[in-house]
């Protein structure tokens, strides 16, 4: 181990750290919207789902994703040889995600006004 | 003949090693954080001969981990990684002042990167990069264990084997 590698590993740790408290300043500030679970298929819109229902959603014929009733979202069921996003256990906060990449499913919580925005451009 | 002795050895190591890394749990918190030890076989091929060798080995590793564990997808998505900081670790190599450990770390790292960038356009979502920092300190942190581990192995490792006359062609 050389000056160099200390220096490098400390600007990568440095940076990781950062990006993650700037992460968690945004989780924060958008926890007082009401957050919603947006599911999208090979980078196409699926739906849009409250947290707050609890419920179990297919998505298309490949995974099945839940919602518990502390808003607490999961994959389920995935048809997919790995079932990383099955593993990956659940999501609650803002900006969170689980990907089935084999199936292309994204399952992401957002912010409602994301949507109102979106329906205020459109509108626009 | 050899260094084709030598390099067969490396590959039927490298795939128990992606063997052993499938059999490892994955971290609840971080999709995709593995510990990357097929990557001492790497880093160890690319001081011990040159980049080409090390991009043989990781070829073959992931093509045959692929068939026997994963499918078509898992393989494009292992090469991206893979290459990605396979042509960043030759390029960190030729920086003076970096020994094994820092270049493995930028290995790890870019590893994370590649995997990331193909995951965004395959899901054509820019959400993946939520995890960008958990992937960065991720990789710097796996980096570095693989690093001074391969540094150690190749000091022990006798006479060189790369320098040896006896594998040169």
């Amino acid at each position: 181990m050389k000056k160099k590698d200390l220096f490098l590993i400390g600007i990568l740790l440095a940076a990781g750290i950062m990006g993650f408290v700037v992460f968690k300043g945004i989780q924060k500030s958008a926890s007082s919207n009401e957050q919603i679970l947006k599911i999208s298929v090979d980078g196409e819109m699926y739906g849009e789902y409250s947290l707050k229902n609890k419920q179990e959603i297919k998505i298309g014929n490949t995974n099945v994703c839940q919602i518990e009733e502390d808003g607490r979202v999961s994959m389920i069921e995935a048809d997919c040889p790995d079932h990383l996003c099955v593993k990956q256990g659940k999501i609650k906060e803002f900006g969170e995600s689980i990907v089935c990449l084999p199936n292309k499913v994204v399952l992401e919580i957002v912010t409602d006004d994301e949507k109102t925005e979106k329906i205020d451009s459109i509108a626009k | 003949m050899k260094k084709t002795a030598y390099i067969g050895l490396l590959c039927a190591l490298a795939i128990i090693l992606g063997y052993v890394e499938m059999l490892l749990p994955v971290f609840p918190f971080a999709p995709g954080v593995k510990l990357g030890i097929t990557n001492l076989v790497t880093v160890f091929l690319l001081y011990s001969f040159t980049y080409k060798e090390a991009a043989l080995v990781s070829c073959i590793r992931i093509v045959c981990i692929g068939f026997m564990f994963g499918n078509l997808f898992s393989i494009v998505y292992s090469l991206a990684g893979a290459f990605l900081s396979l042509l960043c670790m030759t390029l960190a190599k030729k920086i003076k002042g970096l020994s094994m450990a820092g270049v493995s770390v930028i290995g790890g790292v870019t590893h994370n990167i590649g995997q990331l960038i193909i995951a965004a356009l395959v899901v054509e979502s820019g959400s993946v990069f939520f995890y960008f920092p958990i992937l960065l300190c991720a990789g710097t942190i796996t980096g570095l264990l693989i690093g001074i581990v391969s540094s150690e192995i190749y000091k022990r490792i006798p006479g060189r084997i790369g320098n040896d006359s006896v594998f040169k062609r």
